[in-house]
């Protein structure tokens, strides 16, 4: 079959659709957690400074803000390992099949 | 004034007005330093074994594929490794160690801002990016688009990144060689303009990711054995360490918590919005995502090149603290005349270097200073490379040849393109050796955010975009944030010597601005183009959709 036919067929399919929407759905959810959780922290130094500087514990040294500046490092680590682990198994399992529909 | 007082100010200016940004890349006007054997040697064996990889290289690069895209044929962890050896250049491993030195936490605040960026690429543009592309991303954002204007504007958009932020590398590497090597600033330019050319010429794109595997793999792991070495000496507790930093640092508790990084509401969110969509932007960065065979491979190169990126800075973060609880107490060793108030010996920059030989000795001192140096070569390398893409790709074959071009002509180009780009390269070093190139690096972030990113997010996501109105909105955003960037107390104060509170425009970054100029110019022009040209690509984005979403038709692993 030829590549357009290919194309034309996987384009009228419903479940593309379908699919596209799901996975725009859940990457679009990921963006705006990581623009929160970012620009988050960022008002936050901008706008309430000394509870930053709020001691972990009394008498320690550790701020909250250090554990809190870790965390952001450590959660864009870790938000970016559940999207792909999701799009490389769940969406790339839809996608073939999708692809493969139309193939036959 | 006395260097540390200097460094203090130069760094509580910078900060001020919010444009630490550009600190993390600036390696400052260097004092040459007596002539260090070991770390000449270190390097020497550094790049005999990456020739010998560009030799190999070399047999594999046949076809401007190869040349561009390795064949297709890295895998998504060699990636990830490749990408944030490209991301985690000398100036941040020096500079942002060397902010958490002088601040404590605002080093912290920095850092962060360099790693949010991963995650919206990955989840916004890894996949389409593979899916679309060939070479680089004018072949994204052009896909649908009349291949004249959008290339020129691409070409125009990644060169412009580009020589921004070759100008800060190579004058960092110049500095850099002073302070490491004791060699001249003209033989350090000289060295990674002819080095790099090497790779690059004959290795193309295969030579060029595994130099900057190999430096990446060096860095991490004289990172981590610092940091280890750190922590080993405060029996890996963060408490004890931190404690011992607040009582000898002249800031005392004040470098825990937030300082002066961070003043005004829009320059944090500005500054923010700069590094966050800047990196989605930046066009030698893009480029990698064609060296891999697929989509689900160039969505492991990011989550690997964001876990090694986020490791590398925690590690500068205590690497940073074990040089205030290593150096400050010890002025004898580390300090010009032996005076904390005198500076650090070498400038602001040098704490991650000194903290080497402070816990690794003489060879390990070597080491990192050779990693440090291998850093910008890998780095220009890669820039120039994406510069070469531009020229040959976008503009000859494209633009001026209309895509008639065979293979290996494009190749000849490319090649041509990569001499010249060198030798300019070579000339800016020399050109702006005496210039603070601090605002380089912030400039290209700006760019790469406020014209290539807008245009790339809707030529891909907005079925109605047309090329007029990418065109239009990309040059908006291009000449807004240069224009904006030079306007602001960063360039036209600290770097033109106008008097203060002169500077035209009072933020630290132009981002929230441009980028949001670039996009609203892009919708405005798209939605009153009428033109049967932008008609055609309307009725061509379900197929763009279709092939951006499966992959189906994607350039497949090699041969293209």
């Amino acid at each position: 079959m030829s590549q357009d036919a290919v194309v034309d067929r996987i384009t009228r399919n419903p479940k593309f659709h379908e699919f596209v929407r799901t996975r725009n759905v859940y990457s679009n959810i990921m963006t705006m957690l990581m623009l929160i959780v970012y620009f988050g922290y960022i008002l936050l130094i901008a706008f309430n400074k000394p509870f930053l500087a709020t001691k972990l514990s009394a008498g320690g040294t550790i701020s909250i803000g250090i554990p809190m500046g870790i965390g952001v490092l450590v959660f864009t680590i870790v938000i970016t390992w559940i999207y792909v682990r999701r799009a490389n198994t769940e969406f790339a399992a839809t996608k073939n099949d999708i692809i493969e529909e139309a193939a036959k | 004034m006395s260097p540390l007082k200097h460094i203090l100010a130069t760094t509580t200016l910078l900060a001020a007005s919010g444009a630490a940004l550009a600190a993390g890349a600036d390696l400052g006007q260097a004092q040459k330093q007596d002539m260090n054997v070991i770390a000449i040697i270190m390097f020497a064996i550094f790049v005999g074994i990456t020739m010998f990889i560009t030799k190999w290289a070399a047999g594999k690069t046949k076809t401007a594929a190869d040349f561009y895209t390795a064949g297709g044929g890295i895998t998504g962890f060699q990636n990830g490794l490749a990408i944030a050896g490209d991301y985690m250049s000398a100036a941040s491993f020096l500079g942002i160690s060397g902010l958490v030195f002088a601040t404590g936490f605002d080093g912290l605040i920095f850092s962060i801002g360099w790693l949010v960026g991963w995650p919206i690429i990955t989840f916004l543009m890894a996949e389409r990016l593979r899916n679309l592309g060939k070479f680089n991303f004018a072949d994204v954002a052009g896909y649908r688009f009349d291949a004249g204007p959008i290339r020129t504007f691409a070409a125009t958009g990644s060169l412009v990144v580009v020589a921004f932020y070759l100008i800060a590398q190579m004058v960092g590497a110049g500095q850099l060689i002073k302070l490491l090597f004791g060699l001249d600033y003209i033989v350090a330019v000289c060295l990674v303009g002819v080095i790099m050319m090497t790779y690059v010429l004959f290795g193309g794109m295969t030579a060029t990711t595994w130099v900057q595997i190999i430096k990446a793999v060096m860095l991490l792991v004289g990172a981590t054995f610092m940091a280890l070495m750190v922590m080993l000496q405060f029996g890996f507790n963060f408490e004890a360490l931190a404690a011992k930093a607040v009582e000898v640092h002249p800031k005392k508790d004040a470098i825990m918590g937030p300082g002066a990084l961070i003043n005004d509401p829009i320059s944090a969110v500005s500054v923010g919005m700069a590094l966050m969509f800047g990196t989605a932007g930046l066009p030698h960065i893009l480029m990698r995502f064609f060296t891999v065979p697929n989509a689900k491979e160039a969505r492991k190169s990011v989550a690997w090149a964001t876990t090694w990126i986020g490791y590398f800075y925690i590690l500068t973060f205590i690497i940073g603290f074990g040089a205030i609880t290593n150096l400050i107490p010890n002025p004898a060793d580390y300090y010009v005349g032996g005076e904390i108030a005198k500076g650090l010996k070498g400038g602001g920059n040098m704490p991650a270097v000194h903290l080497a030989g402070a816990v690794g000795g003489d060879i390990f001192l070597g080491f990192i200073s050779a990693v440090a140096f291998a850093t910008i070569l890998a780095v220009v390398a890669g820039l120039t490379l994406s510069g070469a893409s531009a020229v040959s790709h976008d503009l000859y074959a494209s633009v001026w040849r209309h895509g008639n071009v065979d293979q290996a002509t494009e190749l000849r180009v490319s090649k041509i393109t990569t001499v010249v780009l060198g030798i300019i390269a070579v000339l800016l070093g020399v050109v702006f050796e005496k210039q603070n190139v601090a605002f380089m690096v912030m400039l290209a972030f700006a760019v790469a955010c406020s014209a290539n990113f807008p245009v790339l997010f809707m030529s891909v996501l907005w079925k109605d975009c047309t090329t007029r109105g990418a065109v239009a909105g990309g040059f908006v955003g291009l000449i807004l944030s240069v224009t904006l960037t030079v306007l602001s107390p960063a360039v036209w104060e600290a770097s033109l010597g106008n008097p203060k509170g002169s500077a035209l425009f009072p933020y630290a970054s132009p981002a929230i601005f441009s980028m949001t100029a670039a996009f609203l110019t892009i919708w405005l022009v798209s939605m009153f183009d009428m033109s049967t040209q932008a008609a055609k690509e309307r009725e061509a984005f379900p197929a763009q959709l279709m092939r951006s979403e499966t992959g189906v038709g994607a350039s497949s692993a090699s041969g293209h």
